[in-house]
């Protein structure tokens, strides 16, 4: 999930120094754009190849079928967070009830589950085998009718749940940080509470509902491990089969331009509603809305909201993992201790090293590179590192197994047989190739907002005190620049724990990760055994919640304290 | 417009040692705003000079550009007589013997006192960084504070490291950007004071960029005014207030109210009467604007003047008067703060005696009869 980052930056405005020194050096500039290139060349690369081959396969025969169901996934999924993401952010914002300050920040949790867990534990409880439907069954006999847990809406729900606090967060940003002074001066000027929300604070909560929504939609087009738990044939699923299936490039490839053209839709429609609305803080300081209290059940009621989307999102799913783990581990003690955990787990944290290293390296190299060269070329170009984020994950694999290929054929070209064997074998340096594509955005984020927050003046006086670019990187642009660097390593650490769908599709013959362990024995519904590796996944996604959860606090202190 | 500042009157230094920081031509441009235009200047070394203009004038332009933050269109420049840019060269920042002091001290945060003035010394070894960065913290009289980090000094405290730092290296040319603005109005006066005396202690070349008119006339020993990216005039600050170059430098450098008047047989007269006489124009007739600067302008009432007080500023020693003239025209005058005529009297308008105010054709100013303006010599009466 990119998107945490993405979301831990969009409430802080940026200040954009000066750009430095104008004067222009050719190598750091060339530095940044080399760097976009390798973020850009294997969409590019899809792009071409998909719309280039175009005829050269028949299309796979339920295309349109998939198309329906990838849109009616997306706009349920986008729907079903903003009723719970942005209702449950009016309910904190605008009221008062029992436990209301804890489940403020309690219900960012679910971020830390990510869906393909979530999914397998709900499966779990509510499928044809599990606890419910078996005590209906003993209930009413076995005839009754229950709805199908393995179907859209099924997946919709989960999703929803899963993927809320993306809705939440923006819009209680919005509705705490944005807009107190213009509230305030909607209420002096004659309208009523219910006034001044529906025509001041929702106008204006509009631009990041709109951005949550857009993240929840990316995030379910680029999922196609959880949605096959669920039988839900999307685009990004056609994109795996056909691949896995029948190693037909083009047909992949023509696919994955119709899976991107899903997410430009998506990003043209969250500017649409966007309009021309911008981030910054609207209207200054300000009382703002202040909170109602609600008495005696309605408080209750509101408080049993709030668990409910906990308890369903983050509680019950850890419980349950916990509650296997120990019963699995009580059963047989040696069951935990499966000799192939170590090793998936070595694999884990050595992707997830190497990936947040790398990431980490290319985004300072690119802060400094802007940074020296100045220039909108330069940032221009630094610009396009992030925009692998917005590329599904199906995108981005297959653009890299297309990368590849180029580059063995060219290999073979000049002589080298059989190339660099990347292809063929598969390769681990593929699935670090993605995930830096896919990762650098958060990094750069983090990284780049620190940049920000180093007046360019410094830049300037440590070269006019003759220090060379190396030397102003390591004694005063790294060292300043540290915490973002930090947030930058773990965030990019644990997004790599947490991807599956890039795995999926990349992965050489017997690599497996957590992730991948989890999604497999999940599949064949040995719950208990991927309860343990999905924990640690839990518990790796917990840290960068946790951050949010701080900043969801500070932002309470903040609204509340008197300015 | 081409001035060379000092050139003229220093040839003594210009001929030892090389100007300190040279401008010949230069243009700089961002897309279809216009940087810096055609700007030629000449600082010899030791010199202080002030940079002063509007916001967008150029002014920061001309300092990026002199420190390689910015690379010219056009032109040449030159720091201590080398060619840092031309058309074919371009020396980096770093390579450029210019220091900074920036109007937010831009000290390293992470670093010491020391460590900061250290920083720019690392060419020198362990002893020489050590003694230098002794010197310079004794020059500002900060070595006390060595120790500290930026955040436990106070601004004036930042101001003087951050001036310690930039010359720690030595530079042809210390720059600085707007280096008061940040401190408290009643610090500004002692930092400013500081910083002058140590920069010609230390007996280093400054260029300093400030809005302040007050600041540029006291501060300089030049004074350099642009307006919209061109040098209006480079002069001492004396002729800078006293013999404006343009009708923009008169009012911008001060207070300034400009009368249409004429000029006859070397007689200035305009509206409230004769102003002064013109040395040089005894055979010449032309209509010019005068300037005249508010403590030039004397009052008096007189029930028979056409001219009344039309506002009363009071400024605490002085009164400020706006009078408006029979024609409309508006001048105004510091009266002593025991004077205060109130709104409405009749006075009559003079100028003190002694004043030689600066007469402008256009927008700039004349010293010589404009072409076309001869009279006939008088004849001289025939002796009998």
């Amino acid at each position: 999930m990119t998107e945490t980052a993405v979301l831990a930056e969009a409430g802080t405005p940026k200040r954009r120094p000066r750009r430095a020194a104008g004067a222009g050096r050719p190598a750091w500039s060339a530095l940044v754009v080399v760097v976009a290139a390798v973020v850009v060349t294997p969409v590019l690369a899809v792009v071409l190849d998909g719309l280039g081959s175009l005829g050269s396969t028949a299309p796979p025969r339920d295309l349109p079928g998939m198309v329906l169901t990838t849109l009616l996934l997306m706009l349920g999924v986008a729907a079903g967070s903003l009723l719970v993401g942005g209702g449950l952010a009016w309910l904190v914002t605008a009221y008062r009830f029992p436990l209301r300050n804890v489940f403020v920040w309690l219900l960012v949790l679910p971020l830390a589950v990510p869906a393909y867990i979530l999914g397998f534990v709900f499966l779990s409880v509510f499928d044809v085998s599990g606890p419910v439907q078996t005590a209906l069954r003993g209930v009413f006999g076995a005839g009754v009718w229950v709805p199908e847990v393995r179907s859209l809406p099924g997946a919709i729900l989960v999703m929803s749940l899963s993927l809320y606090p993306y809705v939440y967060l923006l819009a209680r940003t919005a509705l705490m940080e944005h807009t107190a002074g213009t509230y305030d001066a909607a209420r002096t000027l004659g309208a009523g509470r219910s006034g001044a929300f529906r025509r001041v604070l929702l106008p204006l909560a509009r631009p990041s509902l709109a951005a949550g929504m857009a993240l929840v939609m990316m995030e379910t087009l680029t999922d196609f491990a959880t949605v096959q738990y669920f039988n839900v044939q999307t685009v990004s699923v056609g994109v795996y089969l056909v691949w896995k299936g029948t190693f037909n490039f083009h047909a992949a490839t023509q696919l994955a331009v119709l899976v991107l053209l899903f997410a430009v839709a998506v990003l043209a429609g969250e500017r649409v509603l966007r309009g021309r609305a911008r981030y910054h803080r609207q209207g200054g300081r300000g009382q703002g809305l202040q909170p109602q209290r609600l008495d005696g059940g309605r408080g209750w009621g509101a408080a049993a909201l709030c668990m409910a989307a906990v308890s369903t999102g983050f509680l019950i799913p850890v419980l349950q993992l916990l509650a296997w783990a120990v019963g699995g581990a009580v059963k047989n003690p040696g069951f935990l201790a499966d000799p192939r955990f170590g090793q998936y787990i070595i694999n884990t944290l050595l992707v997830a090293a190497v990936t947040a290293a790398a990431c980490v390296i290319l985004s300072v190299a690119v802060g400094h590179g802007v940074r020296l060269s100045g220039g909108r070329f330069a940032s221009s170009a630094a610009q396009l590192t992030t925009f692998g984020y917005a590329v599904p994950g199906a995108v981005v694999g297959i653009g890299v197994l297309i990368s590849f290929a180029a580059l063995d054929s060219a290999l073979e070209a000049a002589g080298v047989p059989g190339g660099t064997g990347l292809l063929v074998t598969g390769s681990v340096l593929g699935i670090l190739y993605a995930y830096v594509i896919r990762f650098l955005a958060p990094a750069y984020q983090s990284v780049d907002a620190s940049f920000a927050k180093i007046p360019s003046t410094l830049t300037f006086s440590a070269l006019s005190l003759g220090a060379a670019p190396a030397r102003i990187l390591a004694r005063v642009h790294v060292p300043l620049a540290r915490s973002g660097i930090a947030v930058a390593l773990m965030l990019v650490a644990i997004d790599a724990v947490k991807e599956l769908p890039i795995v999926l599709l990349l992965r050489p013959f017997g690599f497996t990760t957590a992730a991948v362990w989890v999604y497999e024995l999940a599949r064949e519904n040995f719950w208990e055994k991927a309860s343990l590796p999905a924990l640690v996944i839990v518990a790796a996604a917990i840290l960068p919640v946790l951050v949010l959860v701080r900043q969801a606090r500070r932002l309470e202190t903040h609204g509340k304290a008197p300015a | 417009m081409t001035i060379r500042v000092g050139r003229l009157q220093r040839p003594a230094v210009q001929e030892s040692a090389p100007a300190a920081l040279v401008f010949e031509g230069v243009s700089k441009h961002y897309g279809a705003t216009t940087g810096v235009e055609g700007v030629d200047l000449a600082i010899p070394a030791g010199e202080l000079v002030t940079l002063i203009g509007p916001s967008g004038c150029g002014k920061s332009t001309t300092l990026r550009l002199a420190a390689g933050l910015e690379r010219p269109d056009r032109g040449t420049i030159c720091v201590a007589g080398d060619v840092v840019a031309d058309k074919r060269r371009f020396v980096e920042p770093e390579r450029r013997r210019v220091g900074l002091v920036f109007q937010d001290y831009a000290l390293f945060p992470h670093m010491t006192v020391a460590q900061n003035i250290e920083f720019g010394l690392d060419r020198l070894g362990r002893g020489d960084r050590r003694a230098r960065t002794g010197e310079v913290l004794d020059l500002v009289r900060l070595a006390h504070l060595a120790a500290r980090y930026p955040h436990e000094l106070s601004g004036g405290e930042q101001q003087r490291v951050a001036l310690a730092r930039a010359l720690a290296p030595r530079p042809a040319v210390v720059l600085l950007d707007e280096p008061f603005s940040s401190l408290d109005e009643s610090l500004r006066a002692q930092v400013r004071r500081d910083t002058v005396a140590t920069l010609k202690e230390a007996g280093t070349t400054g260029v300093l960029v400030t809005h302040d008119q007050t600041e540029a006339l006291s501060v300089g020993t030049r004074v350099v005014v642009m307006r919209g990216g061109v040098i209006e005039q480079a002069d001492t600050p004396e002729k800078v207030f006293e013999q404006p170059a343009t009708r923009f430098v008169a009012s911008f450098m001060g207070d300034a109210d400009f009368l249409p008047a004429h000029v006859h047989r070397a007689l200035l007269t305009c509206e409230i009467g004769v102003v002064s006489t013109v040395p040089g124009w005894a055979n010449n007739e032309a209509d010019v604007d005068v300037v005249l600067r508010p403590h030039e302008v004397a009052l008096q009432p007189d029930p028979n003047s056409p001219a009344r007080v039309s506002a009363v500023e009071y400024h605490g020693p002085f009164v400020l008067h706006y009078v408006t003239l029979a024609s409309g025209r508006t001048v105004r005058s510091w009266q002593p703060h025991t004077v205060r005529h109130p709104v409405g009297t009749p006075v009559a308008v003079t100028v003190a005696a002694g004043t030689k105010p600066t007469l402008l054709l256009g927008d700039h100013a004349i010293t010589s009869p404009p072409p076309g303006t001869s009279l006939q010599p008088r004849l001289p009466l025939p002796i009998q």
